[in-house]
């Protein structure tokens, strides 16, 4: 039950977003500053869900070569950087986590 | 994202324009061209879609209501992290100002794309609205900045945004097939953070960027502590004053 409040909820903020300027077209303009912002709201909140699940396990602060998340994390980020390829990022990330979750 | 923002239109393609009245395409044309455009984007899409499905069984959404949430969100990025918030039992009231906070940018496709929606009725506003994802915005904005506004030019939007509409469906039904299948055992949900990680790093391309990112993992790994998975928003708040400060500095 609640996961359709919040389904419903965001579904329909994210529809109002979307149509916001397309309806209200020439009565308000986007102000500089607020479209500057918007450019950097996608890494800045992905890069907030990666940290802690990459940096923690089992709810504990690991930041350490002992821990496999982040091993592969920081693998499959070089990969993303010199591939760019979504596919490859994920399959080669997850082989890594599951090399060194049986290794270490 | 950036470079999609729309530059002057240039002298050929005005010139195109004026040719194009002449002979303007009809409905269908639009509608199939769109589609035919927006094709190479699905690659790119559907495993996103297949992903999104295996996650979101795997935190405890039953398939019916995993597949309702692509087509009542339909946005990526807000769904990987509405499951993800679910799966840690956050309070719905911070999934769904996190989920509003992602979607932000939708305002600024929704300004850039207005000005070639304005003639338009009540009902292809919403249409098109519900259709403003990315990847729809993205094949559409170019073909209005090659043909300007056409009498037909929002069929074109419809084809593109319908084709992604439906492959989204589609790999999400396949998603929740497969996360059927796997047991938890496997760690799929790690393909989370590798997704994310997928679509971040290529995405950094200047010194703004970085910090932002490096600000907003700094951070959430501080306030990881604080209740309601409100070290999330305190981070990208950080994160997105810091990029916005070093890129004033420049």
């Amino acid at each position: 039950m609640s996961i359709w409040i919040v389904m419903i909820a965001v579904g329909l903020l994210t529809f109002l977003t979307r149509l916001s300027f397309i309806a209200l077209l020439e009565r308000i303009q986007l102000p500089a500053a607020f479209k500057r912002a918007l450019r950097f709201v996608p890494m800045a909140v992905l890069s907030a869900i990666i940290a802690p699940e990459v940096g923690y396990v089992d709810n504990a602060l690991f930041l350490s070569p002992q821990n496999p998340r982040l091993l592969a994390g920081i693998l499959a980020a070089l990969v993303a950087y010199f591939t760019k390829n979504v596919v490859w990022t994920i399959v080669i990330g997850m082989a890594a986590f599951w090399i060194l979750g049986i290794l270490l | 994202m950036q470079e999609l923002a729309p530059g002057p239109v240039s002298k050929a393609s005005s010139q195109a324009d004026s040719i194009g009245k002449l002979m303007e395409k009809t409905a269908p044309q639009q509608f199939f061209l769109g589609i035919k455009d927006e094709l190479p984007i699905l690659v790119g899409v559907a495993p996103f879609g297949m992903i999104y499905g295996i996650l979101a069984l795997s935190a405890g959404l039953n398939p019916l209501d995993a597949q309702a949430m692509s087509a009542v969100i339909f946005a990526g990025s807000s769904q990987f992290m509405t499951v993800q918030l679910i799966r840690e039992s956050t309070p719905w009231l911070v999934i769904i100002v996190t989920g509003f906070i992602i979607n932000l940018r939708h305002a600024l496709y929704s300004a850039t794309i207005a000005p070639h929606l304005k003639h338009l009725t009540w009902r292809w506003k919403t249409l098109l609205s519900y259709l403003l994802t990315d990847e729809a915005f993205a094949v559409a904005i170019l073909n209005y900045q090659r043909e300007g506004v056409t009498r037909f030019g929002h069929w074109y939007f419809f084809g593109a945004g319908l084709a992604l509409w439906t492959s989204w469906q589609i790999s999400t039904a396949v998603g929740i097939f497969l996360g059927a299948q796997v047991p938890a055992a496997w760690g799929l949900d790690f393909t989370l953070p590798l997704t994310f990680i997928a679509l971040v790093v290529p995405a950094l391309k200047d010194k703004a960027g970085i910090v932002t990112a490096l600000t907003a993992s700094l951070a959430a790994l501080l306030f990881f502590g604080l209740p309601y998975k409100l070290g999330l928003i305190a981070a990208a708040t950080l994160a997105i004053a810091a990029g916005v400060w070093v890129e004033a500095r420049q």
